[in-house]
């Protein structure tokens, strides 16, 4: 299907149907019970579910497939950020050209960074990065600040020109929409007990994700997918066998860029704001972890990464003190005081202590990430069938 | 005018003389063996070849041209390519993918930016690489990790994806080093076989007296970053230096 393989047509499928029924899957709880606060399906979530999805994705494709860790990522999706904000005060609410805008300054921009950055490898390649996602951090909150608003960032407002589109009504606020579709509008359906949300600006980003997410599978099954993989397994082959690596890895770096720059610009179409906190170190951290903890160098594993964290986020980050004396409340009185103590650091603002551990235990216990553990399971359930694959294994030596 | 000229090489690591004043003529479509004992240069002078390493005196002349300054990937697309001593394959790849790389970069050139398409629908490449792998005997091991190969299959991968450049000169760092006696006798066959039906110079470099004797027309001793003697592989066997400065060696030591 679409010049795929049957296997990776497979993924795809799953890939769509996962995004499009995102709003049942993470909406399991009903409305008004007490597991309802950990329910996951409301638009805001749901589209940074797969905005980050797009980051990890195109991040993929630079250390997944070369092995180049940049630690400077968040850089392309802040400036991204920045120019589609622009092109909605300049231009239009439109979002659509607004992210076409943040993928070519994304793209620009990586490679200026790129270009410099991919003379050195390993670890000074990293901190290339890094250095210059950082400067490009506090450019915007000194120097840049005509441009980018510096602390207070950046929003429409009702006097931008904004020359497409007409002058709004009275009282009205610019907003973002698609051909006139507001990236807000949502229908809500009631079954039951259970609400679920389906809103406009999610299924936007959902569908630009799998678009995204297509375009990965190309990549990787393409001949420059395989050159970017040998980069990776041994770049002095590579150059004795007639292939200038640096243009591939630039390729790499420019694409996985671009992919920064468009979450960057989906991140501004449906949230209208920007700050510069969002190009700061630790959101370049964090795209490393989704890769890595999702499986880094498989299709899918960005995907599930960036999923998993965001989803966990969400909801570990809720729990609060009453929260957990609710669960506990069964117990004596010592022990329950005793376990909230224990359990207490990790949960609300200690989600990023949860975070690190389960980071660890991954990289430790399932180097290929969340996709090597569902492999694993997977192998579990094939090795309790029925022993025929066992029974063909004993006969073929006979013959 | 030999395909290859070499003039004057001399390269020092720190107080190392690794090469002195070497002076190396290849002739065009020969098989020229280079010898010597540990640590006489051989591998060095390679490096000076294939851009590795920039001598710090002498030319290297490729078909006329200087390969000195040039970058390594620019000196194998002129037509150079090279084995190394230990087997440089791309571990994580298949054997496929392995092939297909070199044929890759053949028909390609140093870059060439083929993002959409699938891998299998270069049917050419696919149909080249499959090819290369029934000649060197190892296409039942083609889905196999290159990685999971052993010593001396990995070495036969990689003289495989040279020779699936079709180079004009062909570089061999101890192709047999590691390999079991029979595929030993299969390499000096293949070699044999390739460079009478193709228009290919070989130099190798071996410390298997067997396989110098069965392929070179001629030899050079090297010892301690100079060549001793250059001649063919009969005088050689008579030469008094040599068998002192290595061939004794080697055989008092096997
Ligand atoms: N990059 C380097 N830096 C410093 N010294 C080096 C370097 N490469 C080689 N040498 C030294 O130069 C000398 C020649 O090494 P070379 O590898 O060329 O020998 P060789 O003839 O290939 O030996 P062998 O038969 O063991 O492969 C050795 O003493 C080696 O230690
Ligand atoms: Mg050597």
């Amino acid at each position: 299907m679409f010049g795929l393989t049957k296997r990776d047509s497979t993924l795809l499928i799953i890939v769509i149907l996962l995004t499009v029924l995102a709003p049942f899957i993470l909406n399991p709880f009903p409305e008004g019970s007490a597991m309802a606060q950990f329910n996951a399906g409301y638009p805001d979530l749901m589209q940074r579910l797969v905005i980050f999805g797009i980051f990890a994705i195109g991040f993929n494709i630079l250390f997944g497939l070369t092995g180049y860790l940049s630690f400077g990522h968040a850089a392309f999706l802040g400036v991204g950020s920045y120019a589609a904000i622009w092109m909605m005060k300049l231009l239009t609410m439109n979002v659509v050209p607004a992210i076409i805008i943040s993928v070519v300054v994304a793209g620009l921009f990586s490679l200026l960074v790129g270009w410099i950055s991919l003379r050195r490898s390993g670890i000074y390649f990293s901190i290339l990065t890094l250095a210059f996602a950082q400067m490009s951090y506090s450019l915007a909150y000194s120097v840049l600040t005509p441009i980018t608003g510096g602390e207070t960032g950046l929003q429409p407002k009702v006097d931008d020109p904004r020359i497409l589109d007409g002058a709004l009504a009275a009282g009205q606020t610019p907003r973002a929409n698609f051909f006139g579709l507001e990236m807000g509008t949502s229908y809500e359906l009631e079954l039951g007990n259970w609400i679920f949300t389906f809103n406009a600006g999610y299924y936007i980003a959902a569908i630009v994700m799998i678009l995204a997410f297509y375009l990965s599978i190309r990549i990787f099954r393409s001949p420059f997918g395989m050159m970017l993989r040998a980069v990776k397994s041994n770049q002095q082959r590579v150059n004795y066998t007639g292939l200038n690596a640096k243009p591939y890895t630039l390729a790499a770096f420019v694409i996985s860029g671009m992919y920064a720059g468009l979450a960057g610009g989906l991140l501004v179409a449906m949230d209208t704001q920007v700050g510069a906190e969002r190009m700061f170190w630790t959101a370049s951290g964090e795209v490393v972890l989704m890769t890595i903890l999702g499986g880094a160098g498989t299709l899918i594993g960005p995907v599930l990464g960036a999923g998993f964290i965001k989803y966990m986020e969400n909801i570990v980050s809720k729990i609060n003190k009453s929260v957990l004396e609710q669960w506990f409340a069964f117990m004596p009185d010592g022990i329950e005081d005793f376990l909230i103590a224990i359990v207490y650091p990790f949960i609300g603002k200690g989600w990023h202590l949860t975070l690190g551990i389960l980071f660890m235990l991954v990289v430790i216990f399932l180097p290929g990430g969340l996709v090597e553990g569902g492999q694993r399971i997977g192998r579990l359930f094939k090795r309790k069938k029925p022993s025929d694959d066992a029974a063909d294994g004993k006969t073929t030596p006979a013959e | 005018m030999g395909i290859l000229e070499v003039k004057n090489v001399g390269k020092r690591f720190g107080g190392l003389q690794a090469l002195g004043d070497v002076n190396l003529s290849i002739a065009e479509n020969s098989v020229h063996a280079i010898i010597g004992p540990n640590g006489a240069g051989k591998s060095t002078l390679l490096n000076c070849l294939v851009g590795k390493l920039i001598p710090d005196t002498g030319s290297v002349m490729f078909d006329g041209q200087s390969v000195l300054g040039r970058k390594p990937h620019e000196i194998n697309q002129m037509g150079i390519s090279r084995v190394f001593q230990t087997p440089e394959i791309f571990g994580d790849l298949t054997v496929m993918e392995n092939m297909m790389i070199p044929c890759f970069a053949k028909r390609d050139g140093a870059f060439e930016m083929n993002a959409i398409a699938s891998v299998a629908s270069q049917r050419d490449i696919v149909e080249r690489a499959e090819h290369m792998l029934e000649d060197m005997n190892m296409a039942d091991k083609r889905d196999m990790h290159a990685a999971a190969l052993s010593r001396g299959d990995k070495r036969r991968l990689e003289i495989g994806m040279c020779l699936s450049q079709e180079p004009r000169l062909l570089l061999l760092d101890e192709p047999t080093a590691g390999m079991a006696r029979a595929d030993t006798n299969n390499t000096i066959d293949l070699l044999k076989q390739i460079s009478d039906e193709r228009d290919i110079t070989i130099a190798i470099i071996e410390h298997d007296m067997h396989v110098v004797f069965s392929l070179a027309e001629r030899i050079t001793v090297l010892a301690q970053g100079t060549p001793l003697v250059e001649d063919t592989p009969d005088n050689i066997k008579g030469h008094p230096k040599v068998r002192e400065a290595y061939l004794g060696e080697t055989q008092t030591a096997a």
